[in-house]
């Protein structure tokens, strides 16, 4: 079950032709989808597309009806091998996942379905995870459609426009036999929006139907001499049907004057930025009726030569306003520039910045620079930048980092204190939340070489005296760790520990389930344990420990697993429930519980503001969020006391952590009863008898020798 | 609001607020009210507690053009700020989000970011900077602690962040269009409503909820009268409130004859107003040192009980019980003794061995259980021999070594080895690095040459990290 239930969005998926359909970006696209006679939906999570995953997931009762397959892929390559349902068969079929990661993942597969080619329309959405809030390197996915010839559509950031390229992402695949990516950026996943919905289409051809009825051409298959003849078919025969039918169908478009001196060419995805920087330098309104031509390119490859050459013709100079690096567009423009023998100077990196996110302040930088080069009078009046209010060092960082009751936090916390007793470790780092190991307070963690890599990346490490700590997630496990991690480390006889943080859930991406998952559902296989999967590759040395928060437990089966007279690697599989979505499953149990009557305990910590004597070493040791600092009550006292806030979901951690560093006694956890039994009751009733008695008394005898 | 009538609206906080909730109110709202509305965020790890923006930007319907809506706040373009922090208030005023277009609305309590909390002393940033900073940036500032507020209504800190919204004025709806919007939510529409009223009845009178103001709390028995006297007539004027404050703690920790020998030792110091002060502080925290007996003795307290059931919230149908982690080991256990036994027994490797396979654990102990509630409060007892304990001597001891460094210092010299003391605090192996610190200094020190800067010098660096590095190298330097 995922962090977030699209279950009630996912009816508004029914609507038919004619109806206002409003909505995410995400919903969009999957109603597109549903429009559009898909045959097969895959994909693997991953922001900024984890929500479309989810989407998809809670709407596969609905795809189920309509004769769509879906299916939650093991890994991004699974979803790209997935495609090759469209080769033989007039399907049309979408997957989705996070690039440029996930596109990494899958290039093997994307260059083997680019080879072959497509008879069905084949459409990659992906969520660009780029710019702020990105976690993951700066790369672009424009670099992957050209390496491999797929068409790249980055549409203008509109809903409707979204829904037809959806369907023109499939047409535009048929009829050039190119797979299709269609980029989403962040934002525009989540942009809220409306459009005018038509009647969902069952697909013409369903995979059932052709599974019964195979069909096989040889000439598809990536192998010689068939290859070779793939890339002659790419230039002469995809390339042109590709480009007529962008031309035809104009799916680039024009926004602004027609006629003028300069004008500016944008990436679809970039263009309501680019409006609006215009609007602030005067040159354009809230409609898009800018006061110079804009060329859109909803399709920002291939770039359609005679399109860039009918609007370059007769302008001076040509900006265009391109994200990321390098700069493939700016150089294919200069190239059909120079083609066509035209004058127009291409400006580009050269008025905007070389990295980071074009967010309208920086386009509208850039665009001011260009107009004060090739347009002076259109120029806007340049004004010293105003005096920052703050110094950026008034505003503390906030990285992201565990969540409340997070059971990742104590293996961390473990492994501090291990490092307190056999000095500090190489730890090659793996994705996923338990990233955040990096951060303080923890700073654990030396590499990360991607998802599932973490044993990998310590590969190299062949150990004398000191062993070297891989981490892996249970997502990474299944992704690929069991095989480029795990297995790699039997067969050249590691002796490294791979400590696997098994949450159930594919976590960080939003908690999807995944093969070791607690939870049963009806679609999917669940509960295999990762240890046995482990020791199925060859691991002698493995064991569970099925409660992270035991931190004592924790510190020794690490110290174990490092100090063991036995070589070969090992694997320590440290099991608690992700408390995000632990607390999404029984909040809504336990609020029940307590209306009709039953008997709950609800657990929490809290400090003793006087006896904290405010050095935070639990803070160090912990860093959940709900254990916070606050003002020293002591009027003596000048360091804040350590606080636990009512957020505090008694995961017990800091008690146990302040336990095994012998920190202080300030720590107490409350269970608070809720309904209490006659037992409760009656011993409640003795307990504040007799203690309530000795705390008058004592309280008596205090204020006697009280100031 | 630009000439087109469109008002965007940037909502900044912290993964888990509910920002989403709001920016989703606020699209409602306005599409329910003849605005073409956008809204945006970004997912992923941003929201692990990490700051993370959302972005409402909404225009008058007219006609059948499609208005273009940006995806993002532009620094300079943002009408309205919602910030769920004081900090996230800042980094708004930071990004260029506020100016004399924005109404900026904020909470301004404080959570902390990890940099702040994990400091050894106190790394909290200036509130204050960024409230001024509010107060010039913005064409209006609403701010109040829009978390306490939600406590109080029993909601959460989004719906409150609405009602502030509507009572700004800042968006052309009435409240009902705003109440109409959570209706439509449909999630705990009940304690939404009230968080919305609760805000909206806090932004209208838009002030600060008062501090509350410290009372020195005056004697409330003969011995502490006397003592008091003592204070007014003895001590500088200026060192009165930390004094008064030491005397009630070293009477509530031992006894009035404990506070005399603090006040004698305090008369002692004759130097200037500041030395007296700062040492009131010090030596009332130093002659506080927290044995067992103390931990025990706050532990049991009627008061203590009480703060802790306000603390987390029970009602009164609701039955509280409490579990210490504490985790004596030997050392404690043999200070807590008296002197001669606890001695022999550190000294003794065969003994601290055999005995100290009992303390290796830590305890989780039931305070509201009767064995355990009536162990501590034995435990609690032994103040009265307190002074035949080892800890007692040891510290005695400590204490009478720094005053008399203290005295033969120069004047300033002498203010910042007072201060000094800050190192030594909390327990075990924490106490022993502050304590070890403190040593370090005061042996630097007394091989001879560092000045007053150079020993605050000293002290910073030794909250500096938990290794004692940067201590190592300012020590060396």
């Amino acid at each position: 079950m995922a962090e977030r239930s699209f279950k009630a969005e996912v009816e508004r998926l029914k609507a038919g032709e004619g109806e206002v359909f409003e909505g995410e970006g995400i919903l969009a696209v999957t109603k597109a989808l549903l429009q559009s006679g898909v045959a097969y939906v895959g994909g693997y999570q991953g922001s900024p597309i984890s929500h479309l995953m989810d989407v998809f997931a809670d709407a596969s009762e609905l795809m189920a009806g309509l004769g769509v397959h879906f299916e939650s892929s093991a890994s991004e390559a699974t979803a790209a091998a997935m495609l090759a349902a469209s080769v033989n068969y007039p399907l049309r079929g979408a997957v989705a996942w996070k690039s440029v990661v996930g596109t990494n993942v899958a290039s093997d597969a994307l260059s083997n379905v680019a080879s072959g080619g497509v008879t069905g329309g084949a459409l990659i959405i992906v969520g660009e995870d780029y710019g702020e809030g990105s976690s993951i390197m700066q790369e672009r996915t424009h670099a992957f459609a050209m390496k491999s010839q797929m068409w790249l559509i980055d549409p203008r950031p509109s809903l409707p426009l979204l829904v037809d390229m959806v369907e023109h992402g499939f047409a535009l695949s048929e009829a050039s036999n190119t797979p299709v990516m269609l980029e989403l950026r962040v934002r525009a996943c989540h942009m809220t929006g409306s459009f005018i919905a038509r009647d969902n289409r069952r697909p013409p051809l369903t995979v059932a139907e052709a599974a019964q009825s195979p069909h096989r051409d040889t000439s598809r298959i990536v192998l010689p001499p068939a290859n070779f003849q793939h890339e002659v078919e790419k230039i002469e025969k995809r390339w042109p049907a590709g480009i007529k039918y962008v031309q035809d169908h104009k799916l680039n478009e024009h926004f602004g004057t027609t006629h003028d001196d300069i004008g500016i060419i944008v990436q679809g995805g970039l263009f309501n930025s680019l409006n609006r920087a215009l609007e602030l330098i005067g040159l354009s309104d809230a409609y898009g009726n800018a006061a110079l031509p804009v060329y859109v390119l909803n399709v920002a490859y291939p770039l359609i030569p005679d399109e860039v050459q009918a609007f370059c013709a007769g302008k001076s100079a040509v900006l265009i306003v391109e994200e990321g690096q390098p700069e493939f567009i700016e150089h294919e423009l200069n190239t059909l520039v120079r083609r066509a023998d035209l004058n127009t100077r291409i400006a580009g990196k050269d008025m905007l910045p070389r990295s980071g996110e074009y967010t309208a302040d920086v386009i509208r930088q850039g665009v001011a620079k260009f107009l004060r080069a090739h347009a002076p009078s259109r120029a806007p009046e340049e004004l010293p930048a105003p005096a920052p209010a703050l110094p950026a060092s008034a505003v503390p960082q906030r990285p992201a980092g565990f969540c409340t009751g997070c059971p990742e936090r104590p293996i961390f916390s473990a492994m501090k204190l291990v490092q307190k007793e056999i000095g500090e470790l190489h730890v090659s780092a793996d994705i996923g939340c338990h990233l955040f190991s990096i951060l303080p307070p923890f700073h654990i963690g030396n590499t990360t070489m991607g998802y599932g890599l973490g044993t990998a990346g310590a590969s190299a490490f062949k150990p004398e005296g000191k062993r070297a700590v891989a981490i892996m997630g249970d997502g990474g496990f299944w992704h690929n760790g069991l095989t480029s991690g795990i297995g790699n480390a039997v067969f050249n006889q590691d002796d490294n520990l791979t400590i696997i943080v098994d949450n159930g859930y594919s976590a960080a991406t939003g908690g999807q389930d995944i093969l070791s998952s607690k939870a049963t559902t009806p679609q999917r296989s669940t509960n295999n344990p990762i240890e046995k999967a482990a020791r199925g590759v060859g691991i002698t040395w493995a064991k569970t420990r099925t409660r992270t928060y035991d931190v004592a437990g924790m510190r020794d089966a690490i110290h174990d697993a490092l100090t063991s007279p036995e070589k070969g690697p090992k694997v320590l599989v440290a099991q608690s429930e992700c408390q995000l979505n632990r607390q999404r499953r029984i909040k809504p149990q336990i609020a029940k519980a307590i209306k009709s009557g039953q008997r709950v305990v609800r657990e929490r910590f809290g400090v003793d503001p006087d006896t904290c004597t405010g050095d935070h070493s639990c803070i160090r040791l912990s860093g959940c969020p709900s254990l916070t600092i606050r003002a020293n009550p002591d009027p003596l006292r000048q360091d804040p006391v350590a606080h636990v806030e009512n957020s505090c979901v008694g995961c017990g951690v800091c008690g146990e952590v302040s336990h095994a560093a012998v920190l202080c006694p300030s720590f107490y956890k409350a269970q608070i009863i809720s309904n209490p039994n006659r037992a409760d009751r009656i011993r409640q009733r003795l307990r504040g008898w007799v203690i309530g008695a000795l705390q008058r008394r004592a309280a008596r005898k205090l204020a006697a020798r009280a100031f | 609001m630009s000439t087109s009538g469109r008002i965007s609206i940037a909502v900044l906080g912290l993964g888990g607020q509910g920002g989403g909730v709001l920016a989703d109110w606020i699209v409602q709202l306005g599409a329910n009210n003849g605005f073409v509305t956008q809204g945006t965020s970004v997912p992923g790890v941003a929201q692990r507690t990490g700051a993370t923006v959302y972005y409402v930007e909404m225009i008058p319907k007219t006609g059948t053009a499609q208005p273009l809506l940006a995806l993002m706040p532009v620094p300079g373009d943002v009408d309205i700020v919602v910030a769920s922090e004081l900090m996230e208030a800042g980094r708004a005023i930071l990004r260029g989000f506020v100016t004399d277009k924005t109404v900026l609305i904020g909470s301004t309590h404080r959570v902390y970011a990890i940099d702040e909390k994990s400091a050894m002393g106190d790394g909290r940033a200036s509130g204050e900077r960024i409230i001024t900073a509010a107060k010039e940036r913005a064409r209006r500032f609403i701010g109040f602690d829009m978390d306490a507020a939600a406590d109080r209504a029993g909601s959460v800190i989004s719906s409150v962040m609405f009602g502030a919204l509507a009572a700004s004025g800042a968006l052309p709806f009435p409240r009902a269009a705003f109440e109409a919007a959570i209706v439509a939510g449909g999630k705990a529409i009940e304690p939404n409503l009230r968080g919305f009223a609760a805000g909206f009845d806090a932004a209208s009178r838009a002030s600060e909820t008062p501090r509350q103001a410290r009372v020195d709390r005056a004697a409330t028995t003969a011995a502490g009268l006397a003592l008091q006297v003592r204070v007014d007539v003895k001590l500088p004027r200026a060192a009165h409130s930390f004094a008064i404050e030491g005397v009630r703690r070293l009477m509530d920790y031992q006894d009035a004859d404990y506070a005399d020998l603090y006040l004698t030792r305090l008369e002692s110091l004759s130097g200037s107003a500041d030395l007296v002060t700062e040492a009131a502080r010090h030596l009332a925290l130093w002659m506080s040192y927290e044995d067992t007996i103390r931990v025990a003795d706050l532990k049991v307290r009627e008061t203590r009980f009480a703060r802790v059931r306000e603390e987390v919230k029970a009602g009164d149908d609701q039955i509280v019980q409490l579990i210490e982690y504490m985790h004596p080991r030997l050392e404690e256990v043999c200070e807590t003794l008296p002197a001669t036994i606890g001695r022999r027994i550190l000294a003794s490797d065969r003994l601290s061995g055999l005995l100290g396979r009992f303390f290796t654990k830590g305890r989780h102990v039931e305070t509201t259980s009767l064995r355990w509630y009536l162990t501590l409060s034995l435990l609690a007892a032994g103040r009265r021999w307190r002074r035949s304990t080892l800890r007692y001597q040891t510290e005695q001891a400590r204490i009478q070594a720094w005053l008399d460094m203290v005295r033969t210092a120069e004047p300033d010299v002498a203010l910042e080895l007072v201060k000094c003391q800050r190192l030594i605090k909390g327990y075990g192996d924490t106490f022993e690095r502050g304590l070890d610190n403190f040593n370090r200094i005061v042996a630097r020190y007394r091989a001879g040459g560092l000045t007053a800067a150079a020993i605050a010098g000293l002290r910073e660096a030794a909250l500096a990290d938990e290794n004692g590095e940067a201590l190592e190298v300012a020590l060396a330097g």
